[in-house]
């Protein structure tokens, strides 16, 4: 849609996005299992730019709707994602000061 | 050029956000990091298209965003794997929703925005159900039916996925119409795929759909031709693969058998159901009081939390019991199995909700060497991470599985409300060892009242400082 993309470069995009993901984590203590699983799903919650550029560019409300509830989810995901996972690793923090 | 520094800037963000968030130190600020990011990418991204229909963004901004504040600030640290499970399928659903809003565009979608939209439709769809079921099965709305069991399901599974891709060629075709029949099939796959599961192998499926999460999104980038939406896309896919693998060696199984498996234990929970209760023969049991004078008398102590302490809220008991052990000169740590509570490392987050010291919290490996020189083991909610068949009876199911070696302590005491089967439901011959006590009750109750018999002992009214000085 904002068609500055071809598809092929868009593959090369995807490939090495892949590959980086999977050189970021390596060992996990199991510690973190849980906070890293939830921060991860926040960050999946980024589909909440193309929910954005879909309302940008829907021409009518019904597609805006569509996209404005899409948005919902998304930040829902967003939003919750990193606050819960804030809390979960504040709480080893504290105790690192003590 | 503003926009695009600022788009780079935000995928470098989330790299070492994501990389941060796998160590102890950094994963706070990383995760606040990956945040900012998010922010930094939402700028960039209004500043290229302008702000047309922000009436509709400040409302999925306002309902979305609002009711994830809130209960993410206000669900109980207990049950923060089916709310990890309930964002992740919401966000699922919005790479649905976008893909479906996408196609009804005037301009039309070239061949790879098709697979694209197909892929997220797909995608999306069984990272929505499948997340919900998993959620179901946590919170215990949803158990695992027997009938969900059978082999046929792998069948019934195949034929949906069929069914799907079939869907998908028509929608290639030129029959945009195909994507409801699409968006159903693949909702009920995702249904398929994760009723069978047992409940103890779901935080490897909520691992698993939270990467597919991050392929929808990926394909959602291709949709709206957005590069950072793809590789962000791709990154948390490719973790979240990797944190699955960890996670299943971690619990010593294999993908395939989470995922075709069906539910551990569950071929023999009939026969143990039928014979279960004169199983346990040699089961001895006591009270708080006498366990309260093997503790008082003991020079080492370590306690192996399980999610049954968790359900009956009792981190607070133990680390008031802990303390006045402590404070009795009587050495106290914690042993943390990989995968206690229902996600691995649940039970850090959940002590560390209590204050518990860091250092005291053992990992099994680093542990396991310990327990012949321990007096007391008191088991407080924990089963099948006990289990001494893991090691001894290659005909169980859980053959294999690293347990923590607490037959080997002088004196084990196992509290736990009856003699119920475990979350895998598999007999355990910890119960019937000549050393192992059992403690019935609620772990909260019986914590209080060792708490009680202890004071009445005398212990805890040591001068201050005894504790202090090992």
């Amino acid at each position: 849609m904002s068609g500055h993309l071809s598809g092929t470069a868009a593959l090369w995009v995807l490939v090495l996005g892949s590959l980086l993901g999977l050189e970021l984590i390596g060992k996990v203590p199991p510690t973190l299992h849980t906070p890293l699983m939830s921060g991860a799903n926040a960050i999946s919650g980024i589909t909440l730019l193309a929910a954005l550029a879909l309302i940008g560019q829907a021409p009518t409300p019904g597609l805006k709707l569509i996209g404005a509830v899409a948005l919902g989810f998304a930040l829902f995901n967003v939003v919750g994602g990193f606050l819960v996972t804030d809390r979960m690793l504040a709480m080893f923090r504290r105790r690192e000061a003590n | 050029m503003v926009e695009l520094s600022i788009e780079l800037g935000s995928v470098l963000l989330l790299a070492f956000g994501l990389k941060g968030l796998a160590k102890i130190r950094t994963a706070r600020s990383a995760n606040g990091l990956a945040a900012l990011a998010l922010g930094l990418a939402v700028v960039g991204l209004l500043l290229q298209q302008g702000l047309g229909g922000w009436p509709w963004m400040l409302l999925g901004l306002g309902i979305g965003g609002g009711l994830g504040a809130v209960l993410a600030l206000r669900v109980a640290m207990t049950s923060m794997p089916e709310t990890v499970a309930l964002f992740n399928g919401c966000g699922g659903m919005s790479s649905l929703l976008v893909a479906i809003g996408a196609v009804q565009l005037p301009t039309p979608l070239n061949l790879v925005g098709q697979v694209s939209v197909l892929v997220s439709v797909l995608v999306g769809s069984i990272t929505f159900s499948g997340s919900l079921v998993a959620m179901g099965k946590l919170q215990e709305w949803l158990g695992t039916p027997g009938w969900t069991l059978r082999p046929q399901r792998h069948v019934v599974n195949i034929l949906m996925a069929v069914a799907c891709l079939a869907c998908c060629v028509l929608v290639l075709k030129g029959m945009a119409v195909a994507l409801i029949p699409l968006t159903v099939l693949s909702l009920l796959l995702g249904v398929g795929l994760t009723l069978p599961v047992g409940g103890a192998d779901m935080p490897v499926v909520i691992s698993l759909l939270n990467s597919y999460s991050g392929v929808a999104a990926a394909a959602a980038g291709f949709v709206v031709g957005s590069e950072l939406l793809i590789v962000a896309g791709a990154m948390v896919g490719a973790a979240g693969l990797i944190l699955t693998q960890v996670m299943c060696t971690a619990m010593n199984r294999s993908l395939t058998s989470v995922l075709f498996g069906g539910a551990l234990g569950a071929g023999t929970s009939e026969a143990s159901e039928a014979g279960g209760r004169e199983e346990y023969t040699n089961v001895t049991s006591c009270s708080p009081e006498e366990c309260a004078l093997t503790l008082e008398a003991a020079e080492r102590v370590i306690f192996v939390p399980g999610y049954g302490l968790a359900v009956a809220q009792a981190q607070h008991s133990l680390k008031e019991l802990a303390r006045l052990l402590e404070q009795h000169g009587i050495e106290v740590r914690y042993a943390i199995h990989p995968v206690a509570g229902r996600m691995p490392g649940h039970m850090n987050v959940l002590l560390a909700e209590a204050d518990v010291p860091y250092d005291q919290l053992v990992e099994m490996d680093d542990i396991n060497p310990d327990f012949p020189r321990t007096d007391v083991v008191i088991v407080l909610g924990a089963n099948d991470v006990v289990n001494p068949r893991a090691k001894s009876d290659p005909s169980s199911p859980l053959y294999g599985m690293p347990v923590l070696e607490v037959d080997q302590a002088r004196s084990v005491f196992v509290v736990k409300r009856s003699l119920g089967s475990g979350y895998a439901g598999i007999r355990n011959d910890l119960f019937e060892l000549p050393q192992t006590s059992m403690v019935f009750g609620d772990a909260k109750q019986v914590l209080q009242s060792l708490l009680q018999e202890l004071r009445s002992l005398g212990v805890g009214k040591v001068p201050a400082g005894a504790g202090s000085t090992r």
